[in-house]
């Protein structure tokens, strides 16, 4: 009987071995095909813990720190911690609402889950901070932790310095993958040039999590950990005092001061009116300020010495002059007579301040008297150069020598988004005039203006040029990084390089040039700038503007006062460049300001006389008058548009008593091209606004 | 007969299922100890101190052998001689169960001693066996007949039911293993390949949308007319035949597998067996006590297989090491100590631990085949068969559901799952073959 269906045992058998190969086959698919299950298991169970590293501080050249590092305070919650809350009171002491700290909270939970601390409230104010340490044992579930924040012991050098802030998604993206949410990195300014300097390198913590996300201990003992390594410190050429007498003297001001130390290249000092307090973007407020200052008009986040282009006027006719010497057009003692205005092209102009007396009898006092004849001649001459077959290969090789004394290009300052300025191509010539032109067409190129931009840092490198006498080092910020290593010569390299531009140009020609200058200040238009015991030379300059006014209109406004110089003559330590926009006459407001900041930097103090004139000058607003009128224009132009989204008329109640309804105008051609550069204006304005509320959001923790 | 008079316990035992148990076991418990220690605690006085789980298993499989041992010491008649009695002892506990039950976990299966839990269900895994065992070796025995095919059947099918009344289905399709034991003994073959055409038959149900499921068999049956066009016109009946199959199969898809999925199985039923399939469930079948609020529906199966998935699979070629897999040692397994201790061993030592743990089970199963092939008696043949089925089911239903490729029902990995009653279960079923084997020259009635 037991032999009866024997042979089925072979299909028993044949059912276990097919299960066997059934599961032996999802095995090797699972366990050694399927990489994801890794990657699944180590993105689960392990939690790579972010060690930030303390960011390099900034020094000045006196290793004074121009920005430290200090502690202010986040507020976490764990929201599984949260028992028995006193809402109200806790409300009260964070100065919330109940459903703002509902809502709160539910994001929170949202972002983290409820086992994890997050972040509630950041960058507490003091005394919320006190308050809740006095406090803390009624409000289980949330705690105060610390946070490095940049602080600004002097105030001043906002542009230079830069600022600090969370990474955008964008910034997530570019870095490629090295940049999570939540850290920090620089915006601006050096803080973002030497970003990998400062930041230093992050460590990492492998710690294990269970399936709360609660962390359970290190991830094999910590053999992968990495350790944080602090951020290397910055020394600089800035001289704090300079840059905050700097900074003062353009308050109230549009403008710009550059000063650089010739022998290095080095800047001591760079500041753009109107200014911020960089403390200003640390702490509570910091998101209100920065939505603040991104909606001024006179946008004093912008760095005017590095941004702004500016028609140099006056202040270019040494470098006109010293590429006709170089040329052998002209020589020292070549004179131009001039009777008041230029009648080379017929038109007679441009005009000339003096009228004969021999105010253009040689180039010495050409340049004291600020001849615009004898330098529009200059650069007729200069373009017209019979070595050349034509007036565009004259005005090719005359840009050429532009470019060399560091025009319309950038000169490749550790900023970020310095502009190059302009000096424009032939080609913009030919197209305006049919390809028929001469030097009559842009004779006044000859006296810094036509379109010719400049920008102020380019105007003080020009003048470190003429006291060197022929070179340049590239102009830069930091004179050195902690610990430099062999990697940081891609930065430090490009700035201990001697540019020999243009050494090759006599230095009789130099001298003539550089003689003319010091009459500028002795007996020229500069009297003013004369220091005691100190040979200055300098070269006032004056630019008419116009600007387009929100109405399509144009208007011309005040000049631009410019100034540049250089002192003492014998050995020039120091080169500065101002312009104060819309100040009037350059030797009035430009300067005093270079004057003081020569005699502070020279001489370390500054007598009675020059301390009171530092105290009218700072004292003084030279704000644009059209700028009052365009804020007004944008701001209720932009609670208009709030009014269309919200319907919430709050936003133009207070624009309502006032306001005319927007007239148009009637179109011309000009006028259409006005219109739409205003256009453009509005529309940038709002773009930012989407850019403002959303660092608003998310410095304010609220966003995901 | 005469061997038998030779003295000594240990004559005729069969060695080899004895070291592959002591393997299993410690591997068990090591595994256990995997899952659940707490670093810092020291190991030896954790391990005999009653406290931790692998301790609790120390001492269960202890117990499973001074058990073992008493089994040893029986007599091989005795096995038969109570079988019938042990069937009832089994009916009447389950039935105990109804009343005395205390609800643990959902299940509705287990009587609780003071701290020790009784499942019924289990202690009728062994009592099925003999009974079995005792039906299908009966002298007058005719297996061909249908008759005897159904008591056997429903043999086995009483405690299964009782079982899935007590809410324990995963133990209640354990008992289909013994349909193994009567293929063997001679049920017809076409009774598995229609359990498995039905098996198909559902899965295709679930996997195909409705209709055209339906013209896929409606095509199936026309070609089936068609190839076989020369033997209906010779057979009318055949025609019926495949109509009446036709319709039946239809009526399987269109609307038993619906009211299964929509009346008779429970959510969490439903949700796992999609889980496997790898779909989202339809939205005909979410049985929805209204969601929680705020909270997303979550197919709570769908994140155990997974997560399951995930253990196994991040272990790779060799593993992580003992005590370093942490997708079992930080929870997010569920259960890794009972039914998904096969991850501890997957994730810890990686594809070549579990291989070997696999082979282990089927040298064992292919061991018993073995031994009950060399029976003179049929009942001790049936016995071991119903044994080696019983285990066949546990290990590839267990295994296949913590690889995902069967739905997860709660079934545990025998002599490795954490848990007093199933290796103890599991223990008596295999002592019980041994002291049958030694004795293997008698027959047994």
């Amino acid at each position: 009987m037991s032999v009866f269906n024997q042979s089925r045992n072979r299909v028993v058998k044949l059912i276990f071995i097919v299960a066997f190969i059934l599961i032996i086959a999802q095995l090797i698919n699972l366990q050694l095909f399927n990489q994801d299950y890794a990657k699944l298991a180590m993105n689960q169970a392990v939690f790579p813990k972010i060690v930030y590293p303390e960011r390099g501080l900034i020094y000045d050249r006196n290793n004074k720190a121009m920005l430290t590092n200090t502690i202010m305070y986040d507020l976490m919650v764990t929201p599984n911690e949260i028992k028995n809350l006193d809402t109200l009171a806790f409300c009260d002491v964070l100065e919330m609402d109940t459903a703002t700290f509902k809502k709160r909270i539910n994001d929170a939970i949202f972002k983290n889950g409820r086992m994890r601390p997050s972040i509630f409230q950041p960058l507490l104010k003091t005394q919320t901070q006190a308050r809740l340490a006095e406090n803390s044992w009624r409000f289980p579930g949330f705690a105060v932790v610390e946070r490095p924040v940049r602080s600004y012991p002097f105030n001043a050098g906002a542009h230079i310095l830069g600022y600090i802030n969370e990474v955008s998604p964008k910034d997530i993206e570019k870095s490629e993958g090295f940049y999570h949410q939540g850290d920090y990195t620089g915006k601006s300014g050096l803080e973002a040039y030497y970003e990998k300097i400062l930041m230093g390198q992050r460590g990492v913590q492998y710690l294990l999590k269970d399936n709360f996300n609660r962390l359970v201990g290190q991830y094999e003992n910590g053999k992968f950990d990495t350790i944080a390594i602090a951020g290397r410190s910055l020394r600089t050429y800035l001289d704090a005092e300079l840059q905050q007498m700097a900074e003062k003297m353009l308050t109230n001001k549009v403008g710009a001061v550059v000063a650089i130390d010739p022998k290095t290249g080095g800047i001591l000092a760079m500041a753009s009116g109107p200014t911020y307090n960089p403390n200003d973007l640390t702490g509570y407020d910091k998101g209100k300020n920065f939505s603040k200052m991104a909606l001024d008009v006179a946008s004093p986040m912008l760095n005017r010495a590095i941004t702004a282009r500016y028609e140099p006027g006056s202040t270019f006719k040494p470098v006109g002059g010293l590429i006709a010497l170089d040329e052998g057009l002209i020589t020292p003692s070549w004179g131009y007579p001039c009777g008041g205005r230029y009648p080379g092209c017929g038109i007679g102009k441009p005009k000339c301040t003096h009228a004969g007396g021999g105010h253009a009898a040689n180039l010495r006092n050409a340049v004291a008297n600020s001849c615009n004849s004898y330098f529009t001649h200059v650069y007729r001459l200069a373009v017209d150069n019979p070595k050349y077959k034509n007036v565009k290969q004259g005005y090719m090789a005359w840009r050429e020598y532009m470019f060399k004394f560091g025009f319309g290009t950038r000169l490749g300052v550790d900023l970020p988004s310095e502009i190059p300025g302009s000096i424009p191509d032939t080609s913009v010539y030919n197209k305006e005039n049919n390809g028929h032109w001469n030097s009559c067409t842009n004779l006044t190129l000859g006296i810094g203006q036509d379109k010719m931009l400049t920008t102020p840092l380019q105007l003080a490198n020009a003048m470190c040029i003429i006291a060197n006498k022929g070179y340049y080092y590239t102009p830069h910020l930091v004179r050195k990084i902690d610990n430099e290593t062999e990697a940081d010569s891609i930065f430090m390299e490009k700035f201990r390089e001697r540019h020999n531009v243009l050494t090759h140009i006599p230095d009789t020609a130099y001298s003539a040039m550089i003689n003319g200058m010091e009459d500028v200040v002795t007996r020229g238009t500069a009297r003013r700038v004369r220091i005691p015991g100190i040979n200055v030379c300098a070269k006032t300059g004056t630019a008419e503007n116009y600007t387009i006014d929100h109405r399509g209109r144009r208007i011309k406004l005040e000049d631009n006062a410019l100034f540049v110089c250089f002192a003492p003559k014998e050995n020039p330590r120091i080169a500065i460049a101002v312009v104060v926009q819309n100040a009037g006459y350059g030797g009035t407001w430009g300067g005093p300001i270079a004057r003081i900041l020569m005699e502070k930097y020279l001489q370390d103090t500054l007598n009675k006389a020059s301390k009171d004139e530092y105290e009218r000058i700072s004292n003084t607003n030279k704000m644009p008058k059209h700028l009052k009128q365009l804020q007004y224009f944008t701001d209720s132009t932009r609670a208009w548009d709030w009014f269309k989204i919200t319907k919430d008329s709050n936003y133009i109640k207070k624009y309502l008593h006032r306001v005319a309804p927007r007239k148009t105008e009637t179109p011309t051609k000009e006028g259409e091209k006005e219109k739409n550069t205003i256009k453009r204006n509005i529309t940038y304005l709002l773009d930012n606004r989407k850019n403002i509320l959303h660092y608003l959001k998310s410095s304010a923790g609220e966003s995901a | 007969m005469n061997q038998h008079n030779a003295p000594g316990l240990s004559k005729g035992i069969d060695w080899s299922l004895i070291g592959l148990y002591l393997l299993l076991v410690t591997i068990g418990i090591m595994a256990i100890f995997g899952a659940t220690y707490k670093e810092g605690d020291p190991v030896l006085q954790t391990l005999f101190a009653f406290k931790t789980d692998y301790s609790k298993q120390l001492y269960f499989f202890i117990a499973s052998l001074v058990i073992g041992l008493f089994i040893l010491l029986t007599d091989s008649k005795f096995f038969p001689a109570t079988a019938n009695l042990w069937y009832a002892v089994g009916i009447f506990l389950l039935l105990l169960v109804f009343p005395f039950h205390s609800e643990i976990k959902g299940t509705k299966s287990i009587i609780r001693i003071g701290s020790f839990n009784f499942q019924a269900a289990e202690f009728c895994k062994i009592t099925v066996a003999l009974a079995l065992a005792k039906y299908l070796s009966l002298a007058d025995l005719d297996f061909t007949k249908t008759r005897s095919q159904l008591i056997a059947a429903a043999l086995v099918l009483a405690p299964a039911l009782l079982t899935i009344l007590q809410k324990e289905t995963g133990l209640a399709i354990v008992f289909f293993a013994f349909f193994l034991v009567m293929y063997r003994e001679g049920l017809p073959s076409i009774i598995l390949v229609i359990g498995f055409a039905a098996a198909a038959l559902v899965v295709a149900t679930l996997l195909i949308e409705k209709n055209i499921l339906a013209y896929i068999l409606s095509g199936i049956a026309i070609t089936l007319i068609f190839i076989l066009r020369r033997q209906i016109r010779r057979d009318r009946g055949l025609l019926l035949k495949i109509a009446l199959i036709w319709l039946l199969c239809v009526g399987v898809q269109r609307f038993m597998v619906p009211f299964l999925f929509k009346n008779v199985l429970a959510r969490h039923h439903v949700e796992r067996i999609y889980s496997t399939l790898g779909r989202d469930i339809p939205d005909e079948y979410i049985k929805d006590a209204a969601p929680e609020e705020g909270k997303p529906k979550v197919n709570t199966a769908d994140y155990n297989v997974k997560q399951s998935k995930i253990a196994i699979g991040s272990g790779g070629f060799l593993g992580k090491g003992l005590l370093k897999g942490t997708q079992t040692r930080y929870g997010f397994v569920p259960e890794q100590r009972t039914d998904f201790i096969f991850d501890t061993i997957a994730e810890g030592f990686g594809f070549v631990g579990a291989f070997i743990l696999i082979s282990i089970f089927f040298i064992l199963l292919f061991r018993l085949v073995t031994v009950a092939e060399r029976q003179r008696s049929v009942f001790s043949r049936c016995y071991t068969y119903g044994v080696a089925a019983l285990l066949f089911f546990h290990v590839f239903i267990n295994i296949a559901m913590t690889i995902g490729l069967a739905p997860v029902i709660g079934i545990t990995l025998p002599f490795i799952s954490y848990g007093g009653t199933s290796l103890i279960t599991f223990s008596i079923l295999l002592f019980i073959v041994i002291r049958l084997d030694a004795d293997r020259q008698m027959v047994l009635r």
